[in-house]
């Protein structure tokens, strides 16, 4: 398609030989691209309809298609308990994960954007925890937030005796303390994308806004902070699908307890398909999360890729 | 550079403006510093001074002895190997996955841009789209795979799965990255006679040091990192350090040796940690102005 006279001749001159590695150019592309869209078409597309097609049998340890059993696996995880306290819970930490990283992180930006001495000191440490694992993560808060070891001991040991922070040992409020190591570890990664949003607001915007007597709390509420908002929308897609995600961190802090208090979609798959042999179960949780996920994803990546086009 | 009504701000509202915007930066800087310091801290002291004092004291002695112990001695599920030959399968695989999934996401990103064809955003929009999906839909089938393949239970078979499901996010990368390179020095070549391996050498991969950067971080940070896929693909003898950690802190023979936990928790973080002192910033940077650009 992109033959021009100069190729054309040679081609015609030097006979079948140089046709075919026209050819073989042309296909040449498409030739490197199919093995790595084969493995996602197989591995990620392939293995849903599997999982898919699993979640209507009545699978228990091993993958068995020989009983189906329609929509009972989704029936069944509807009506148990763990799942819906599973619900509860991200519920309950996505609105706040997401809500506290964007708040934190557009807050540290603005404070960092104010023409800070030791910018460069401080940025790192803001930012570094998203090196960590969410795994390292949650041992390193389990110690932190542990009574007898952790902060409520150091009080004890500062001599303020009443002093009592034991979330992680209480069922209602141990979801609360997956929040806060959550919260540390990603809201540093929230912050650097709204600080590079923040650099590439126009000067002259706010120049102008200036000569005509705005305020800078004015500046930020009228002009930036809307100014922000395709960072907003980044940002919320990149914290859902990590909270939808959410597994490891779990683990490493309570494994679920006490008791069920802490049970995620993520570790109902786990331990129902691996633990209690509910292997179909199991997939029709993981389809129930993929669905949960794609409904954020698709339109977004839609509106993307549409919207690049364009432009 | 720098939006700066902050100018104007200190002007007016003076000192103490500029006080309680200092005291909230270092503020959070200690909320985001406090557990690190309190694990290297507590990793370098005896056990009973961990028992008797409390976590934010400096150790009155120094020990590396928990660093060693959690390094060669510690007791890992059943053996006492320490952490070392996981460390060094975690090192056997990530090299070869980032490896290869950063040249397939370069190779990706350079025929979705330059070699466009029909439904070449179609094939793009698929390959993001599983950047995303939730990794417990296809465990199942994964294990499975890979018990197929005769890879169950290796660290060839962890390198596989970490390439496959790090695809869509290398060629993301790459692929907003080549979006913005000229696209008639690549038509200009392929008149010279260049062929498409040639022009993909020689043009494009001299300029394409900040993608590979940022590429290479995220790949090995999410590699190394990975809890999900050691803890159920890897056998006792390729298990990754994210696993053998949380068999060190789990193993409920004898006495919970804090310390040497806390040691092992640093070791684990450390690759990512110096990855990111190094070149953190280049990699905000670079992950700004390609990937999230919007």
């Amino acid at each position: 398609m992109t033959q021009t006279q100069a190729e054309i001749v040679p081609v015609l001159t030097q006979g079948a030989d140089r046709g075919a590695r026209e050819t073989l150019q042309e296909w040449l592309p498409k030739l490197v691209l199919a093995p790595s869209f084969a493995l996602i078409l197989l591995f990620v597309y392939g293995f849903i309809l599997f999982t898919a097609v699993l979640s209507f049998t009545g699978s228990k340890l091993l993958p068995d298609f020989s009983t189906w059993v329609g929509f009972g696996n989704y029936v069944r995880l509807f009506n148990h308990p763990n799942w819906i306290v599973s619900l509860k819970n991200l519920a309950i930490f996505s609105v706040l994960y997401i809500a506290v990283c964007t708040v934190l992180g557009l807050g540290l930006a603005i404070l960092l954007d104010q023409k800070i001495r030791g910018e460069g000191f401080l940025r790192p440490i803001y930012l570094y925890p998203m090196a960590l694992s969410f795994f390292v993560t949650g041992v390193a808060w389990k110690w932190f937030l542990d009574p007898s070891i952790g902060l409520e001991h150091v009080m004890h040991t500062w001599g303020w005796e009443s002093f009592s922070f034991r979330w992680i040992k209480e069922g209602k409020m141990a979801i609360y303390t997956i929040v806060i190591a959550a919260v540390w570890q990603s809201s540093g990664f929230v912050m650097a994308m709204f600080l590079a949003g923040l650099r590439g607001v126009d000067n002259e915007v706010i120049k102008a806004a200036q000569i005509d007597g705005a305020s800078t709390v004015m500046i930020y509420r009228r002009i930036i902070i809307p100014l922000m908002r395709p960072v907003f929308l980044s940002a919320f897609v990149v914290l859902a699908h990590l909270a939808i995600k959410s597994y490891d961190l779990v683990v490493a802090m309570t494994d679920g307890g006490p008791g069920t208090a802490t049970w995620v979609p993520a570790l109902f798959m786990q331990k129902f398909t691996f633990g209690r042999n509910e292997m179909a179960m199991g997939a029709s949780s993981a389809i129930i999360m993929m669905m949960m996920i794609f409904s954020i994803i698709v339109p977004y990546l839609y509106s993307e890729l549409r919207g690049g086009r364009r432009s | 550079m720098s939006a700066a009504p902050s100018q104007d701000n200190a002007a007016r509202t003076g000192i103490i403006a500029r006080a309680v915007i200092y005291s909230l930066l270092i503020l959070f800087a200690v909320y985001y510093l406090l557990p690190l310091y309190v694990m290297v801290v507590n990793s370098l002291k005896p056990l009973d001074e961990i028992r008797q004092g409390q976590m934010l004291d400096l150790p009155s002695t120094w020990t590396i002895e928990p660093w060693l112990s959690a390094w060669s001695t510690a007791q890992i599920g059943v053996s006492p190997t320490g952490l070392k030959p996981y460390f060094l399968n975690s090192i056997l695989m990530v090299v070869p996955a980032v490896a290869v999934s950063t040249l397939l996401g370069a190779l990706n990103g350079y025929v979705l841009t330059k070699w466009r064809f029909r439904g070449d955003n179609m094939v793009f929009g698929l390959m993001l789209l599983a950047c995303f999906i939730p990794f417990q839909i296809v465990l199942i089938p994964s294990a499975r795979i890979l018990g197929e393949l005769g890879l169950a239970g290796t660290v060839t078979g962890l390198v596989l799965i970490h390439v496959v499901y790090g695809l869509g996010f290398t060629t993301l990368f790459f692929r907003n990255y080549y979006e913005a390179f000229p696209t008639e020095l690549v038509r200009a070549a392929q008149i010279d006679g260049a062929s498409f391996f040639q022009i993909f050498r020689r043009i494009l991969l001299p300029s394409s040091g900040p993608i590979i950067v940022v590429t290479v971080i995220w790949q090995f940070t999410n590699i190394w990192n990975d809890f999900l896929f050691g803890a159920s693909f890897a056998d006792f003898d390729s298990i990754p350090i994210t696993v053998a950690l949380n068999n060190l802190v789990n193993s409920s023979t004898g006495v919970k040796e804090y310390n040497v936990h806390f040691a092992g928790a640093v070791l684990a973080a450390l690759p990512t940690l110096v990855v990111y002192i190094v070149s953190g910033r280049y990699f905000v940077r670079g992950l700004m102005a390609g990937a999230v650009k919007g």
